[in-house]
């Protein structure tokens, strides 16, 4: 699944988030060090890096819900801070591990809570077809989060982040707090809507195994700093550095003793 | 029962106006404390001081909170002009709307503060404003929280605006404090019903709102809500019927004595066609203020209490030399007019039960004080802190072993049980003959006298027609009839109504 710049529609690499020398620091801690990144149009990028490595910061440095010390994030080469942080939020997707559905609301008021902040009203239609995505059937629309399970509320999350047809999905360990069964078929579906919708998808997760199977392109992240910034395959060939084969090794080994245990 | 019944059926307007207030109080600590959470909940050390100050003020007896709004408003006629009332609605008002402060902004806060951080994350991640975020997220979660801050907002506030009869306001007190001061307790028990049905109604209303929020069922707002807002209607349109800004005001302190005085003087006014609005049960220290800046037309005071609250004198030039000296004061300080003496003195002194005094030879107050250091002294509640009392204590180094505080009303009852050996008596009170009592003789004159006089605002004294109607009364009215008139409503059995008992007063003394 070779997809990099090259599946962009109007001809050369676009980038569509552009970092340059983006530094965050909380107290002593220095959590984003000097990054300058640029990701491309259409690109399912995966953050990996082990907690406290800056990669939720840095993914927050895009809509705004961190702003950094020193730096710039361009979003289609206009600097986030030229944009009202609300403008700017409409038009990016956002999924988080706590999800946050509103809990008084029904899930349809959730999913059209973007547009209708924006001053727009979601048609039913709309809501279907944004359920559908997610694999729900209409009757989800009435019913309010509390009667949801986990994996069900965020697909109401990634739902709601791709109401306003967004261009960027941004998404903070979207899928943590899920059983493995969910966690595995949620990670493909919006794998197959990202590709549907020809969205640019940066996604923050901890677990390499989730990072190669869904990603274009994989960045390592260790105190503050990317360290590697790879392909899926160019990390399984050994390429990366020490770092990121630590982490790459992890699920090899368990495919491998998987494949070991198999009758 | 049926005394208590007649009692609740002739609440009707005391309950309006306790109504008006409550809700008015309610409102206004709504209107604050919304306001003062929301930049509490943006702002850590908005909500440090907010709730500091919130607690603060709860710390504060209600009684006393009442009343410093009295002094705190007169000062503040410097800035708002001389139109500012300094008693009743107002100074209640804003009372019990601090008062109501604290448990709508401690719960919002607590609301905000507990709100989860994901829902809060959400809200900016799908871009809403600041306000949006205000309106359809952090409001609406809060709203259950907020209605149960109301809810224990306004159960306190009904409950305590009761003392507003103290600097006052009528309300439900009315009842509560006249009955109290003249043992009726049928007119008490009617009072308490009332403030607690009221209570129990406004908790029960705004309950169902709060599950209203909680459950998101709107039929429970709107109706919980617009069942408590015909109510405040009805109040008002009651109110609105029956205020009358020409009327006459006559006030009184919380003792049988004023109520009688007042209706006293309130039938010959209503009889020459008069409205008349009685604020009976008024802090005694109120009074005076009250009368000189217009919050009330007419009172009624003592020489000796103006003496030394008034003109701060510790001196006695004698009783005809104190009256004039007062009358002219009034005059030229406060251009309060004095009508002149009722006929009586009501002054304060110390009196024993017949058996004891004679058990232990007291006859003079030299005797007492040979005696005191075995003796419990009986005051009430603010007897202690008078002036009157420091002088005669220095005059015969009065120590007692112990001294204790009690309502007028029950000093006598100290004293006939025996709680008390001596209690600081009022020589018109009638409990001073029927009881048995015998007043231990002031033999320096140390206490000052205390004619009984009529005070007319400024602006009533201007009143030629109301000065011809009250004229009569001066000098009319002996200690005697005082002592009959005051026993009549106080004593336990036959109990007349102060009305009533005005009524026999003024066949008495051949009005």
């Amino acid at each position: 699944m070779p997809r990099t710049a090259q599946s962009s529609p109007s001809g050369p690499a676009q980038n569509v988030l552009t970092f340059t020398g983006v530094t965050k620091q909380f107290g002593e801690v220095m959590a984003v060090d000097n990054v300058s990144l640029a990701i491309a149009a259409r690109s399912f990028v995966a953050l990996v890096g082990t907690s406290g490595s800056g990669k939720s910061t840095l993914l927050k440095t895009i809509n705004r819900l961190i702003e950094p010390d020193a730096g710039t994030v361009c979003l289609d080469s206009t600097d986030v801070r030229d944009m009202a942080a609300p403008a700017l939020r409409r038009r990016i997707g956002y999924v988080f591990q706590g999800i946050g559905l509103f809990p008084h609301m029904t899930v349809a008021e959730n999913i059209a809570i973007g547009p209708r902040v924006a001053g727009e009203r979601l048609p039913q239609s709309r809501i279907d077809e944004l359920l559908d995505g997610v694999e729900l059937d209409g009757s989800y629309a009435s019913r309010m989060p509390s009667e949801l399970s986990g994996g069900q509320r965020q697909r109401i999350g990634v739902a709601r982040a791709l109401a306003g047809d967004p261009q960027v999905l941004l998404m903070d360990e979207p899928f943590g707090a899920l059983d493995p069964v969910t966690r595995a078929a949620l990670g493909i579906r919006v794998r197959a809507l990202h590709d549907r919708l020809g969205l640019s998808t940066v996604m923050v997760t901890h677990d390499m195994a989730e990072a190669l199977l869904l990603a274009d392109r994989v960045l390592v992240m260790e105190q503050g700093r990317i360290i590697a910034d790879n392909s899926p395959k160019e990390l399984l060939g050994g390429a990366g550095g020490d770092t990121a084969q630590g982490l790459v090794s992890v699920p090899r080994d368990q495919a491998k003793a998987l494949a070991g245990l198999t009758p | 029962m049926t005394d208590i019944l007649d009692a609740l059926l002739g609440l009707g307007d005391k309950l309006a106006a306790h109504v008006i207030l409550a809700a008015a109080a309610i409102a206004l600590g709504i209107a604050i404390a919304l306001p003062l959470a929301v930049w509490a909940s943006r702002s850590q050390p908005v909500a440090k001081i907010a709730l500091g100050f919130a607690s603060l003020v709860q710390t504060i007896p209600a009684l006393a909170l009442l009343a410093l709004f009295f002094p705190i408003l007169l000062s503040l006629r410097a800035v708002f002009g001389e139109g500012l009332p300094t008693l009743g609605f107002l100074p209640a008002l804003l009372a019990l709307a601090l008062y109501a402060l604290l448990p709508i902004l401690r719960n919002a806060v607590t609301a905000r503060e507990h709100m989860a951080a994901g829902v809060l994350e959400a809200a900016d991640g799908v871009g809403m404003t600041g306000w949006q975020k205000l309106r359809m997220v952090e409001a609406p979660l809060a709203a259950p929280y907020i209605m149960a801050g109301i809810r224990t907002a306004a159960v306190w506030t009904i409950g305590a605006a009761t003392l507003s009869t103290t600097i006052g306001q009528p309300s439900l007190g009315d009842p509560i404090f006249a009955g109290l001061q003249t043992q009726n307790w049928a007119l008490v028990l009617a009072g308490c019903i009332a403030s607690a049905g009221l209570a129990i109604i406004a908790d029960t209303l705004l309950g169902a709102v709060e599950r209203g929020f909680a459950e998101r069922k709107k039929w429970l707002i709107w109706g919980g809500g617009a069942i408590a807002l015909l109510g405040i209607a009805a109040s008002a349109w009651a109110l609105r019927a029956q205020s009358n800004d020409d009327a006459v005001v006559i006030g009184a302190k919380s003792f049988s004595e004023q109520y009688i005085l007042a209706q006293l003087v309130g039938q010959r006014l209503e009889d020459a066609g008069y409205a008349v609005e009685y604020r009976d049960g008024l802090g005694s220290a109120v009074v005076h203020n009250a009368v000189t800046t217009g919050a009330i037309d007419i009172a009624f005071d003592y020489t000796g209490t103006i003496w030394t609250n008034q003109l701060g004198r510790t001196d006695n030039p004698g009783r005809e030399e104190t009256y004039q000296t007062i009358a002219a004061w009034e005059r030229e300080t406060t251009g309060t007019r004095v009508l002149g003496r009722l006929g009586f003195e009501n002054a304060y002194a110390l009196a024993m039960r017949q058996d004891r005094a004679a058990q232990l030879g007291i006859v003079t107050m030299e005797d007492l004080a040979r005696a005191a250091p075995n003796l419990t002294i009986g005051g009430d509640v603010e007897f202690f802190e008078r002036p009157e009392w420091i002088a005669v204590r220095d005059a015969y180094s009065l120590k007692f072993a112990d001294q204790r505080n009690f309502t007028s009303t029950f000093m006598y009852d100290a004293l006939t049980g025996g709680e008390a050996d001596v209690i600081s008596a009022y020589t018109s009170d009638g409990r001073v003959a029927a009881d048995k009592l015998v007043i231990i003789e002031d033999i320096k004159g140390a206490f000052p006298s205390y004619d009984a006089i009529v005070l007319l605002s400024p602006d009533t004294a201007q009143d030629a027609k109301l000065v011809a109607i009250l004229e009569p009364l001066m000098g009319a009215i002996d200690v005697d009839a005082m002592r009959r008139a005051n026993f009549a409503v106080d004593r336990l059995d036959n109990k007349k109504s102060p009305r009533a008992a005005a009524e026999e007063l003024a066949r008495d003394i051949g009005l």
